[in-house]
């Protein structure tokens, strides 16, 4: 079998798919072949690169978020391919924009990416739609807020008062009924 | 019935804990929970310089911290496009290796005790003091080495280290003939091991497993030769793999990686007395301290040397993902740099994080005393997965 090159997987992507901007991210210090493509077309083109005989992406290895803030678009989805009988990897980069950014699951392409795109989740807020079981995996169920997004507060966490907590953590007036009694000092 | 085994559990090694539905003794579903350990690692590492971040990687996989170091240091120097010298390769290639084995030993002892083999244990854990020890000659620490850098070394190896690894790679291969006479025939072991916690190859591709599981099912893959990296295609080694994707199947595989690990630490070991004495890091120094001598005795020096222990070295802007094959499978770091000296983003692939979803198939459908057996052939670090 020859060997796999970036720039064969490009053309076979182009071939298969004419009307998608796929486009290579270029840098100074890209170690990888990369490829950035629209978010609505990511399942047809990952279940091309996995079922291709020739490409035959078998593997999705990782998925990693990356926030860019101040830049936009804002979120990046960095899905690392890998390919068993080559050995070859490719990387797949979905831009996202604003607050919420969503982008289609490929849980039904490599059913790995349950748990990685819980992670994902769990650490940016970044929606998987269709994803059956969107929950946060290594954080608390009740942790508020998207700790790896750059804007995320660093310590320096809110004092619990009276005045800023909410009701049903406040203690109920029955418990207050068994706090002891000031006791009046007499001086002897 | 739901049944919460963990996160205090014995035998489910740390802290995870599963939800198995049950059916009389019969999982039904079984849903890993996992988090219970996790400290932000990916997080702390946007606020460090990459130096600082080498300390933290021991405590990923803290029954392997050699081979956590060599991940982080690959992928920055494949960030800073350097490449180390010959001899400090062998000098990694040789810890890592003998890092594999002591993570073996872990595996074996723990995973037999669990199943109600109690020698093994015992057995085991003496080797793994040997390579503990041996770490501690070489870099002063017997869990948490941190003796890689991004270039090179900490310091050297210390006089006398080339003959202590030579005593324990020749005895070692006897002591695993040990455990396999004590297990590999043994009825109890057999019966609880051979045809549980089956995944077929499709299954184990489709959920991203590597490292033994992978092989144990079937795939001839292991990154040392698909993706050579620190020179490992010079080594002469061989990739066991096994078919039936049983817990006794990944036994055999891990049981005759030990084996392979020893031929490769013996030619890393004979590479090393033959390089002799040398450089033990790169000599570029914008990334790398110059030596202490040198500090002393340049203006450049020592300004290199003040200017990386205070800002820390300063990468270009780029991304690089670098895996290499760990005791447990495909451990990779994938880094985003923005030019500072911190990282922007740190990404790490750990093997057990993904290799924890194929519990449920495995277990589905079979008894609960299966689970144990299948927890402890998958070889989970909860450090790992949690970080």
């Amino acid at each position: 079998m020859t060997p796999l090159t970036p720039e064969r997987v490009e053309e076979r992507l182009r071939e298969r798919f004419p009307g998608v901007p796929f486009r290579r991210q270029e840098g100074e210090a890209v170690r990888d072949h990369t490829l950035y493509l629209p978010a609505e077309r990511l399942v047809e083109v990952c279940t091309f690169l996995r079922d291709d005989p020739e490409l035959d992406f078998a593997m999705l290895s990782w998925i990693a978020g990356v926030d860019n803030l101040p830049r936009e678009p804002r979120f990046e989805v960095v899905y690392g391919l890998l390919s068993l009988s080559h050995p070859r990897r490719v990387h797949l980069k979905i831009e996202l924009a604003g607050e919420q950014p969503r982008v289609p699951t490929v849980i039904g392409v490599w059913p790995t990416a349950d748990w990685l795109e819980r992670e994902t989740y769990d650490f940016y807020g970044i929606e998987f739609t269709g994803h059956p079981d969107l929950r946060r995996i290594l954080l608390p169920e009740d942790w508020v807020g998207w700790p790896l997004r750059k804007d995320s507060p660093l310590g320096y966490e809110e004092v619990a008062f009276t005045h800023n907590t909410p009701e049903r953590i406040k203690p109920s007036p029955e418990l207050r009924k068994l706090q002891p009694k000031k006791v009046k000092y007499r001086a002897h | 019935m739901t049944l919460n085994m963990g996160p205090q559990h014995p035998s489910t090694h740390g802290v995870l804990r599963v939800a198995l539905e049950l059916d009389g003794e019969t999982v039904v579903k079984a849903r890993p929970i996992v988090g219970y350990l996790h400290t932000g690692m990916e997080k702390q590492a946007e606020y460090k310089t990459y130096t600082q971040s080498i300390p933290q990687t021991d405590r990923m996989d803290y029954l392997a911290p050699m081979s956590n170091n060599l991940a982080f240091c690959l992928a920055a120097e494949k960030l800073l496009g350097i490449e180390v010298p010959p001899r400090v390769q062998a000098i990694r290639v040789l810890l890592t290796e003998l890092t594999r084995i002591s993570s073996h030993c872990m595996w074996l002892g723990t995973h037999a005790l669990d199943i109600g083999a109690m020698t093994v244990f015992f057995w085991a854990f003496r080797e793994r003091e040997k390579v503990l020890s041996i770490y501690e000659h070489v870099c002063g620490a017997r869990l948490t080495a941190s003796y890689f850098r991004v270039g090179g070394l900490a310091m050297d190896i210390p006089e006398g280290f080339l003959d202590r690894c030579r005593t324990f790679v020749d005895e070692m291969p006897a002591h695993v003939d040990e455990y396999e006479a004590m297990l590999t025939k043994n009825p109890i072991w057999l019966a609880r091991t051979r045809g549980v916690a089956i995944l077929s190859a499709r299954d184990a591709v489709a959920l991203g497993a590597t490292g033994p599981i992978l092989r144990g099912s079937g795939v001839q893959y292991d990154l040392r030769k698909a993706q050579p990296y620190s020179g490992y295609e010079t080594y002469d080694f061989e990739i066991p793999v096994r078919t039936s994707g049983d817990a006794y199947d990944r036994y055999l595989v891990r049981v005759e990686e030990m084996r392979q690990a020893t031929r490769i630490c013996d030619q890393a070991i004979r590479r090393l007395e033959e390089l002799g004495p040398g450089d033990y890091r790169l000599r570029d120094f914008k990334y790398v301290l110059p030596p202490k001598e040198e500090v002393k005795t340049s203006m450049e020096a020592l300004i290199h040397h003040f200017k990386i222990v205070a800002h820390g070295f300063f990468p270009p802007v780029g991304e690089a993902y670098q895996a290499i094959e760990a005791p447990k499978g495909e451990l990779g770091f994938y880094f985003v740099s923005d030019g500072t000296p911190r990282p922007w983003r740190m990404k790490v692939r750990s093997p057990s994080f993904v290799n924890m979803q194929t519990l449920s198939v495995m277990v589905e459908g079979r008894l609960v005393a299966d689970v144990i057996t299948a927890i402890g052939s998958l070889d989970i670090v909860l450090g790992e997965i949690d970080r």
